[in-house]
């Protein structure tokens, strides 16, 4: 697994000082070479998860590879807040198709580079959970299937945000959105729906399959820095707040999204040929109460009387992956 | 060479020499024997450089086509009725990106009721997305055309489809002259993109693009239909000079020079009309026909020359604008303009329904004398039509149409001969 074996855990405090590591340790973002892939002025929101991921995870793919990166992009945020033409964020090979194609055009994309020859050019899909998860599933299923060359990072805000926060396959359950709304006998999104696109992206035995958040940076780094080092179907799924579609101050996304890793609600785990091979173990576990209450698309859960029937539920959830990925700390399976 | 061959395998073996680097395969009848036959050259050798991947959907064909060509390499597909239709929304993509990617179209009917035997309805369900469209009359053609097709593509930035009937063309075992590869070669360039993915030069391509851009860009796709108007003549004339035979252009007329009655048609169905036409000159009447090669763009400019000396027009289509009724009529009214004269639209061989030259020449007999409605239906049964309305005024409950026509028909092989 990539964590640092160093203790140097600050309470208090959510991010780490690359002066407490080696040279080698040290993250993408310190280096004064890192290539800024996507670059600064795009027109994401104040405190946007994924333009955070997305950030990290190309120059992270950047460094690993000599900066021999394209990146293939499904419609969504990302794909509107870094191009509003005639500007581009992206600093590398960008490629914009449609909604429900980007692996596959990333598939054409990477054997274009085999036929021209040119073996060192590493290609990455990216799209957001909507984009995977739903409409983009077919042909992500299909690129897994082929083992095409490809890097897919699926950046997981948990809904439609770029049409205005509907829900997706991602949107966990009670969860406001647009189509799950706050009313009626069970607010939110509803229970038992839903799909787990890392564990299905295992069951292709895909080469390389890693979960990673952006409450953990150095930890995504090193999983993308991982991924451009294997060949085939690689996937990583990054679980990045919005604060517009879920309710949340921007200065808190790190913090949100590392209680979603700390309450077991979102593991952070690596798979190898659909075989799980490491996994983050929680040193401090909240209850998913920490993660749920800063959250406006989880206020109907803590009204005048708290809905303690669905926070158990949700409570449940993440007490299951505790379990079932071995997140206990000393946990060994 | 000439060789007797299947429809499919000759447009297979001209795209091979056409040196596709990226070709994705998804199987839907008519078309499935090209791909296979393309995929056996990769495999075993013949078809060097070239990436043979066998995708999930039809969208996904597209899409891998999309990847590849905008990562600079020659890219081929192949598809038919509901495959089109279920990768449209790639289709329209790949026009407005400008992309120059060739497609074959095994031309099929589209359900429901399901059916897989010939008409156009499916590339004209997808005759404005900003393709260029080019129909064969004759296997030959469907051949000739790929490689007209590749040039004519790269040339413009914009993607060609090639439409072939299905089975009546790419099932069809027929004498085809397959070109050697120097010929092909001397034709055809190594493909030189517009735009590139390259990672010394980066460029973003498929941005956002808002209401101060988005129309001069769709513009321009028109912008290079027009010009095809006059490239597709220059291609075709060039391919004529270097293989010794007339394939392709925009339109062409037979016995057309003294003719009051015109018969428009496109596709393998020109083939009957001629011989229908040769018949009906034999009893002394002054019948000729125009068929459409280039639909997408449609001359308009020579379809007037073409047509405007005339007393009537038939134009024979096989598709159906329904609400409306035909769709290259549309065109062809368009092309004449101001000029009056006699106008009939014929729908005919809706899923493969036959279209013989008895039932031509009894249609022609009938627009001589001037007989025919604005709109008519080749060979329709009103037998059958009618039982199944009185049906409905009958009950409200009346089934499905389809099978409530079938069974009225009782036993009978499908009539696709």
């Amino acid at each position: 697994m990539s964590m640092q074996p160093v203790k140097f855990y600050q309470t208090g405090t959510f991010t780490v000082g690359n002066r407490l590591l080696g040279g080698h340790q040290r993250t993408v973002q310190a280096n004064m070479r890192r290539t800024n892939s996507l670059n600064s002025g795009h027109r994401a929101c104040q405190g946007c998860g994924e333009a955070l991921g997305a950030r990290y995870a190309i120059d992270a793919a950047m460094q690993a590879t000599g900066n021999q990166v394209m990146a293939v992009n499904a419609t969504g945020c990302l794909e509107v807040f870094s191009t509003p033409y005639p500007e581009t964020s992206w600093q590398i090979p960008w490629l914009h198709s449609l909604f429900g194609n980007a692996a596959a055009v990333a598939s054409g994309v990477a054997a274009a580079m085999r036929v021209k020859g040119k073996r060192g050019v590493k290609v990455i899909a990216q799209g957001g959970d909507g984009g995977t998860t739903d409409i983009g599933f077919g042909c992500l299923s299909g690129m897994f299937e082929r083992n095409d060359d490809v890097l897919y990072i699926c950046y997981d805000n948990e809904a439609y945000m770029n049409t205005g926060v509907q829900r997706s396959s991602a949107t966990p359950p009670a969860a406001r959105t647009a189509t799950t709304m706050a009313v009626g006998e069970h607010p939110g999104n509803v229970f038992g729906t839903g799909k787990n696109v890392p564990l299905i992206a295992m069951a292709h035995q895909i080469p390389y399959v890693a979960t990673a958040s952006v409450a953990n940076l150095r930890d995504l780094e090193v999983k993308v820095m991982r991924a451009m080092s294997i060949g085939g179907s690689r996937y990583i799924h990054i679980h990045v707040p919005c604060p517009l579609g879920w309710g949340s101050a921007p200065a808190d996304t790190i913090r949100i999204a590392r209680l979603a890793v700390e309450s077991g609600l979102f593991p952070l785990f690596e798979a190898e040929d659909g075989e799980i091979t490491g996994r983050y173990q929680l040193r401090r576990r909240v209850p998913v109460e920490e993660y749920l209450k800063p959250q406006r698309r989880f206020a109907h859960l803590f009204g005048k009387v708290p809905d303690v029937h669905t926070i158990a539920a949700i409570q449940a959830i993440a007490d299951r992956n505790v379990r079932r990925f071995g997140l206990a700390t000393g946990s060994t399976s | 060479m000439l060789k007797q061959m299947e429809g499919s395998l000759a447009v297979a073996q001209t795209v091979a020499l056409c040196r596709p680097e990226v070709i994705c395969a998804y199987p839907i009848t008519p078309q499935t024997h090209i791909v296979e036959g393309l995929g056996e050259m990769v495999k075993d050798g013949q078809l060097k450089n070239c990436e043979f991947i066998n995708v999930e959907s039809e969208f996904a064909a597209l899409s891998v086509a999309i990847g590849a060509s905008a990562a600079g390499a020659r890219s081929y597909t192949a598809t038919a009725s509901q495959g089109i239709l279920f990768m449209a929304e790639a289709v329209y993509n790949a026009a407005g990106l400008g992309l120059p990617i060739v497609m074959t179209i095994g031309n099929r009917a589209i359900g429901a009721p399901i059916n897989i035997w010939n008409d156009h309805s499916d590339s004209m369900a997808l005759r404005d997305a900003g393709w260029i469209q080019l129909f064969a009359e004759t296997n030959q053609e469907a051949a000739d055309l790929h490689i007209q097709a590749f040039r004519l593509a790269e040339e413009l930035s914009c993607p060609v489809m090639v439409c072939v009937d299905g089975f009546i063309l790419t099932h069809a075992y027929d004498r085809v002259d397959i070109p050697d590869q120097a010929e092909v070669d001397a034709y055809l360039p190594p493909f030189e993109p517009v735009q590139v993915m390259d990672c010394s030069e980066p460029v973003s391509i498929g941005a956002m693009v808002g209401p101060e851009a988005f129309f001069e860009v769709r513009y321009l796709q028109h912008h290079k239909q027009q010009r095809a108007l006059e490239l597709i003549p220059q291609l075709a004339a060039e391919f004529e000079q270097r293989f010794g035979r007339d394939s392709g252009g925009l339109i062409r007329s037979y016995r057309c020079d003294d003719a009051e009655t015109i018969v428009v048609a496109l596709g393998s169905l020109v083939g009957t009309v001629k011989d229908a036409v040769d018949e009906a000159r034999a009893g002394g009447h002054r019948i000729g026909v125009v068929s459409i090669c280039s639909f997408r763009p449609f001359p308009l400019k020579e379809m007037r020359a073409a047509l405007g000396r005339a007393k009537r027009v038939v134009v024979l289509e096989k598709c159906m604008a329904v609400g409306i009724g035909g769709i290259v009529s549309d065109g062809v009214r368009k092309s004449l303009s101001g000029i009056q004269l006699k106008g009939y639209t014929v729908i005919a061989g809706l899923g493969g329904r036959a279209i013989t030259r008895q039932s031509l020449l009894a249609l022609f007999g009938r627009a001589l004398r001037d007989e025919l409605d604005e709109l008519n239906f080749l060979d329709l049964d009103w037998d059958i039509v009618n039982r199944e309305l009185a049906r409905g005024r009958q009950q409200r409950r009346a089934g499905p149409t389809a099978e409530n026509i079938l069974r009225d028909l009782g036993q009978v092989a499908a009539r696709i001969a």
